[in-house]
């Protein structure tokens, strides 16, 4: 038996073979008995109130069932705190169908059922709609004198609001050598993930429902089910396996799955509510925002006044944050700080965390000012960054409790070829097409929350081990076998890890890349405790060689209990269990940070990133020729499937630089590109050669794992990085994203 | 009022039944590789009530040599097979490299030569039944002159529409000077390709000169196909499978690098493919070189009026005639989806 | 309101027969889905823009979105569902694997059936040409590398190390 440990090793997704084969069931593709499609039904207009709703026609179309609207939605919770979900922002939770009131374009006001997709979808157009319209605001730029302070919630927990001023800023960045002032606006973004919103509700009786739901969060959606439609928790059964892309838009119930749980329990059906593409766009997004730098540095280019402010969108019903301006202080020690976020409230549907949620805002504006600050001062970048390099925290005055981030510098900047750059902006030429080089930091938390696991070893030797988190393609099936692989000492094939479903253990929303923080070390520990189980069964059987043993004398491997000292004193694992008449051993374990020592240190994951560009100097045209992403993020349990994370983030990078952004038309206050033709992400043929290179890095504060997460650290260096590259190749320093090739004419 | 996803479905197996069937009424619609005209269904933005799926009409998904040395191009050819055909390939490589430009490979195995010349602008407005559009509503107004224009016309537009014609491959048929043959009720009729689009004038609902009941059989070329001397250029947002901002088709014929013949047409700037003679005049006679080539831009350009967001296509479409001229003299150079080289 | 008749068809989806009575509205890729239950081909946008829903129609990628099932009758629909053959993976979905090309994998049916689509053509000669005619294809979890790292490697026979 091969029992090498299999943490670090490069092991493919195990449920690869189902995804390659089409086998893999995403929530809509679910068959049910008598099944029925719902389509929903959009406001055509911004704000107002819906007049009169017309679905008699409609209603007797063959093969409709229902038409839910406002005016005959059957009852649901009705205080608002039951609406509320993990990632709900402070404010007011939009309520599908709750009254006549139109609070965005595009806002779900009905719901056909029908027994085909095709005539739901039909009879949807149908329905006669009267409104009656109000003037609206959707346009951040010409709104900003309503620019204000978010409220704080339970949300702000993890995304605490910016640091107190430091210092005095005012004074040092007026005394400053040089002083860099800049301002920075990106567009709307959305998800988009590629799979489309879907939930199906397999009605199971009174009041009892098992549903497919296209989630980031099996308990989040089963608790708000539960919540919203007064079911018990345990006749809401929420299973989603595989999930086709999530971004962060599962981070809260989507509304399909309202409308999916209201007309199965209404008609005591089984009920199918999927999305369509245009859809996709009512769903949350990242906000626009506007982002003002002053960084004011000496002589030698230490950076010595920060001032940051960003302004960003949200909707007339909740207050969302994304952390855009706490990073500067974290990576560069400066004394003297001002911290600015703000908020808009606009008629537009709430926006929603989104990939590396302002990290990859308010990084670019830093190291776009950093990179400023480097030309005026003749510095190399890289020099810049560790001139002004800090092992410390000092936004927070905490150590680190690991920061690798000079080594990623050093191997990042020698992969890449950094020395051959010529600092001189139009310098470097291949043909007709200007070379840029460019660099920048990234930085995000490496944060852990609560998180359960159970691990139950059956009498054949065979152990799965349940938690109730999603595998949205960030590997945590895998990664999570591997763990147990290695902590039990058994091979990967003896595991079954059955996940994403919220009769199993607790697990939180996975997003802001710490899942695997968070349930890996409950994994670590139901596996412990399980071999604490079988080590107490070794010493108590009959002259048992182990009777004298203590736990930290043996070890667990290839099957066998064995002195770490002597591994000829064993017991095999198979000779407990066929002494254990037949039972299963089972354990459920819980794993936090320590309360009393967690917060004594700062944590992050870092990369630098070096890009090269080349633009088309006639036709403006930009290329990704290459990017090389170093990565501390403590241990890699699997660098193929974390090379694939950042990877993916590095692509996310190129395209908030370059492609993708919402076009929200404020004739009609409604996104004018709600499709994937014109909202434009990045085709292979964007995709030239990126690389990533995880830097050794030791960390056992984070969590015993020393894990610390990398699905968002790929895409916050990328954007700032791509923009440094065009300013070198062009001279022309974009402040705008994404930045369209013609703005380099 | 929305009729649309509810259709019947037929087929017909002769050119003759196809032209009753869609004269009866207009409502009756053609359907041959379905990408264009489903999409559109899908969105509400085309009716039907009955779909006339004419993929079984034999005879017209080939290509024909002609007696004068130019070819027929089948209809019913998808975009792929004529881009890959060896005949194309030789003699219309800039024709090929149009068609490869656009879409998808997906798409160009499923789209038809009569369909690529009859799909529909992309304007977001003209999609979206919700927002004023006189080409999908007339009289209902042109939300994208106010709007959102990135992708919108700089020549040929008026209050009415400033939306563009989206094809790669007619950029190059206008180059080559294609032919469109057409039958009828009245029989066949051929168009020439420059009067086979249409400005919007005060019809922005009519894209093209085809009467009711008319239906595209082929497409010829004459026997001249710049294939010693030719270049397609696409300049868009992303570097494949999206609609141009500017494109550029190229057919030079030179003598010792003097220009004896020149075709410059322009996509993605106005509601067809953009042609203008006296810049091709121009350059008769000239030097191949920059300075020619920017000339007759100029000329090209003249009168083109931005708006909000694509102003930029004004320098650009230059930029691009100037590049894909230069392109033009050294073809081999190409790259893979139209992206710029040299 | 008067709902069109219902066909009469039979689509040969990897080599089997399947009898449908569906209208015409009903696209090859919703007959797939839901009426044949083969839910390996994905929608991802309904509208030609996105490639999930790539299928081998007589060999050629096809978008069975903008397909009408009443128009694929008399022809070999190939899903990813019948690319493996007697359980054995085609080499295209091994080079997945081991490539790891894709995350969420709801692009992954539609840019295998596209590369198999691409390699019967045999009109990529280069990487650059490859990653062009593979463009109809998206993948919003940027497996973009290892994706056309997969298609070349089998384009090139080459054995992953």
């Amino acid at each position: 038996m091969d029992n090498k440990p299999t943490i670090g090793q490069p092991i493919s997704r195990l449920e690869g073979h189902l995804k390659v084969t089409g086998s893999a069931q995403y929530a809509g593709e679910y068959q049910a008995e008598d099944l029925l499609y719902g389509y929903v039904v959009n406001s055509t207009i911004t704000k107002g109130k819906i007049k009169s709703i017309d679905t008699s026609e409609a209603k007797k179309m063959a093969g409709v069932v229902e038409i839910f609207t406002h005016e005959n939605k059957p009852s649901t919770a009705w205080f608002d705190f039951k609406y509320a979900d993990m990632d709900a922002p402070p404010g007011t939770v939009f309520k599908p169908l709750k009254d006549n009131d139109i609070k965005y374009n595009g806002q779900p006001i009905g719901l056909v059922v029908a027994d085909s997709f095709e005539m739901a979808r039909y009879a949807a157009t149908k329905i006669k709609i009267i409104y009656e319209e109000k003037t609206f605001e959707t346009d951040l730029k010409t709104n900003l004198e309503k620019s204000r302070d978010p409220k704080k919630g339970l949300a702000s927990m993890l995304k605490p609001p910016p640091p107190k001023p430091t210092g005095d800023f005012n004074k040092e960045y007026e005394n400053s050598h040089i002083k860099i002032d800049s301002q920075f606006s990106h567009g709307t973004e959305h998800h988009n993930p590629m799979e489309m919103y879907a939930s199906t509700v397999i009605y199971e009786g009174k009041d009892k429902l098992k549903i497919y739901d296209k989630t980031q969060g099996t308990i989040n959606s089963q608790m708000y089910v539960a919540n919203v439609f007064g079911l018990k928790m345990k006749n809401v059964q929420v299973i989603s396996p595989f999930v086709g892309g999530g971004f962060g838009s599962g981070l809260r119930p989507q509304h399909q799955l309202f409308m999916a749980v209201m007309a199965s329990l209404a008609l005591k059906r089984n009920v199918r509510v999927t999305l369509d593409r245009a859809q996709m766009y009512m769903i949350g997004h990242r906000p626009p925002t506007l982002q003002h730098t002053q960084f004011g540095a000496d002589k030698t280019g230490k950076v010595n006044a920060i001032y940051h402010k960003a302004i960003g969108e949200t909707s007339r019903f909740e207050d969302y944050v994304e952390i855009v301006v706490n990073w500067a202080n974290m990576l560069y020690p400066a004394e003297n700080t001002l911290l600015e976020h703000e908020i808009v409230p606009l008629d537009v549907y709430s926006p929603l965390d989104m990939r590396a949620p302002g990290g990859s805002t308010g990084m670019h504006a830093i190291e776009v000012t950093l990179d400023e600050i480097a030309y005026r001062l003749n510095i190399d970048p890289v020099e810049l960054r560790l001139i002004n390099y800090s092992e410390i925290d000092k936004s927070s005055d905490k150590e680190y409790s690991s920061k690798e981030l000079k080594q990623c510098f050093l191997q990042g900047a020698e992969k890449f070829g950094w020395n051959e750059r010529n600092p001189e902006p139009r310098s470097m030429k291949r043909g007709n097409k200007l070379v840029g080089y460019g660099m920048a930091t990234g930085i995000w938390d490496a944060n852990r929350i609560f998180g359960r696991a159970e691990a139950v070893m059956t009498p054949d030797g065979k152990v799965e081990i349940k938690s109730a988190v999603t595998d949205i393609g960030t590997g945590t099936l895998t990664i999570m076998t591997q763990i147990a692989a290695d902590e039990l000492g058994i091979p990967i094939e003896d595991i079954t890890f059955s996940y994403a479903d919220s009769k199993m253990p607790f697990a939180p929303i996975q997003g802001g890349s710490f899942t695997t923080a968070t349930v890996g070390p409950a994994v670590q520990n139901a596996c412990q405790a399980l071999n604490k189980k079988l080590f107490k069964l070794a010493k108590n059987m009959k002259d048992s060689v182990l009777s004298e043993a203590r736990l930290k004398d043996v070890q667990f491997k290839e099957g066998i209990i064995s002195l770490s000292e002597n591994p000829e004193v064993q017991i095999k694992v198979r000779d407990i269990l066929a002494l254990n008449e037949g039972k299963s051993i089972k354990t459920t374990n819980s794993a936090m940070p320590n309360p009393l020592t967690y917060g004594k240190k700062a944590r992050a994951v870092h990369s630098a990133v070096f890009v090269e560009v080349e633009v088309d100097e006639e036709l403006g045209i930009i290329e990704v020729k290459r990017a090389v992403t170093a990565v501390a993020a403590g241990k890699i349990i699997n660098p193929k499937t974390a090379e694939s994370q950042v990877l993916g983030g590095m692509v996310w990078g190129i395209s908030k630089a370059l492609h993708e952004e919402t076009i929200l038309d404020h004739q009609f206050g409604k996104y004018m590109n709600a499709n994937l033709g014109e909202y434009h992400i990045p085709v292979h043929a964007d995709i030239q050669d990126l690389e990533v290179i995880f830097v050794e890095e030791n960390d056992q504060f984070v969590n015993d794992l020393g894990v610390k997460g990398v699905g968002e650290i790929g895409g916050v260096g990328m954007p700032p990085a791509i923009t440094n590259a065009i300013f070198h190749a062009t001279g022309k320093r974009i402040y705008d994203l994404p930045i369209h090739f013609d703005k380099l004419l | 009022m929305h009729l649309m996803n509810n259709f019947d479905f037929t087929k017909v197996t002769d050119v003759e039944s196809a032209i009753s069937s869609t004269q009866k009424s207009k409502g009756n619609k053609i359907i041959a590789g379905g990408t264009n005209i489903l999409d559109l269904m899908k969105y509400f933005v085309t009716e039907a009530e009955t779909l006339i799926d004419i993929n079984s009409i034999p005879g017209i998904d080939n290509i024909t040599e002609l007696p004068d040395g130019g070819i027929r191009i089948g209809a019913l050819m998808t975009n792929a097979d004529t881009a890959y055909h060896p005949v194309v390939e030789e003699k219309y490589p800039l024709l090929s490299k149009a068609i490869l430009a656009g879409a998808s490979a997906q798409i160009r195995n499923m789209a038809t030569n009569g369909g690529n010349l009859l799909q529909r602008t992309r304007c977001y407005y003209f999609y979206d039944i919700n927002t004023p559009c006189n080409k999908r509503e007339p009289g209902s107004g042109c939300s994208a002159i106010t709007g959102y224009n990135r992708i919108h016309a700089i020549l040929g537009h008026n209050e009415n529409c400033i939306a563009v014609f989206p094809s790669d491959m007619c950029v190059a048929l206008a180059a080559l000077e294609a032919v469109v043959n057409v039958s009828g009720p009245n029989g066949e009729r051929q168009i020439e390709f420059s009067d086979f689009h249409r400005l919007p004038g005060n019809t922005p609902e009519i894209d093209n000169n085809l009467e009711q009941g008319e239906i595209i059989t082929g497409i010829e070329l004459p026997e001249k196909g710049f294939s010693k001397n030719y270049s397609y250029l696409k300049l868009r947002d992303r570097a494949s499978y999206s609609f141009a901002l500017v494109s550029v088709a190229t057919g030079l014929e030179l003598e010792n690098n003097i220009i004896k013949e020149a075709r410059i047409a322009l996509g993605g700037v106005a509601h067809k493919p953009w042609r203008v003679k006296e810049a091709e005049d121009f350059l008769v006679d000239k030097k191949a070189n920059r300075e020619n080539f920017s000339a007759a831009a100029d000329m090209i350009l003249k009168g083109a009026i931005g708006f909000e967001h694509n102003s930029f296509k004004i320098d650009l479409a230059k930029r691009a005639i100037i590049r894909n001229c230069m392109m033009a003299l050294n073809p081999e150079s190409q790259r893979p989806g139209a992206k710029p080289s040299l | 309101m008067k709902i069109a008749e219902k066909k009469s068809i039979t689509l040969t989806v990897n080599g089997e027969s399947h009898h449908l009575e569906v209208l015409p509205w009903v696209s090859l890729l919703d007959a797939l889905r839901e009426r044949i239950n083969l839910t390996g081909t994905k929608k991802g946008c309904d509208h030609g823009q996105c490639g999930a829903c790539t299928v081998l129609i007589d060999g050629k990628r096809v978008l069975s979105c903008l397909s009408l099932a009443v128009m694929k009758e008399n022809t070999e629909i190939t899903t990813v569902e019948g690319i493996a053959k007697n359980g054995e993976l085609h080499p295209i979905q091994q080079a997945f694997i081991d490539h790891d090309a894709f995350q969420c994998g709801y692009c992954t049916p539609g840019q295998i059936c596209s590369a198999i689509g691409l390699l019967n053509e045999n009109k990529a000669n280069t990487r650059e040409e490859v990653q062009d005619l593979m463009s109809g294809n998206l993948c919003r979890c940027g497996a973009n590398r290892g994706i056309i790292n997969a298609v070349m490697a089998v384009k090139e026979n080459a054995p992953y190390e």
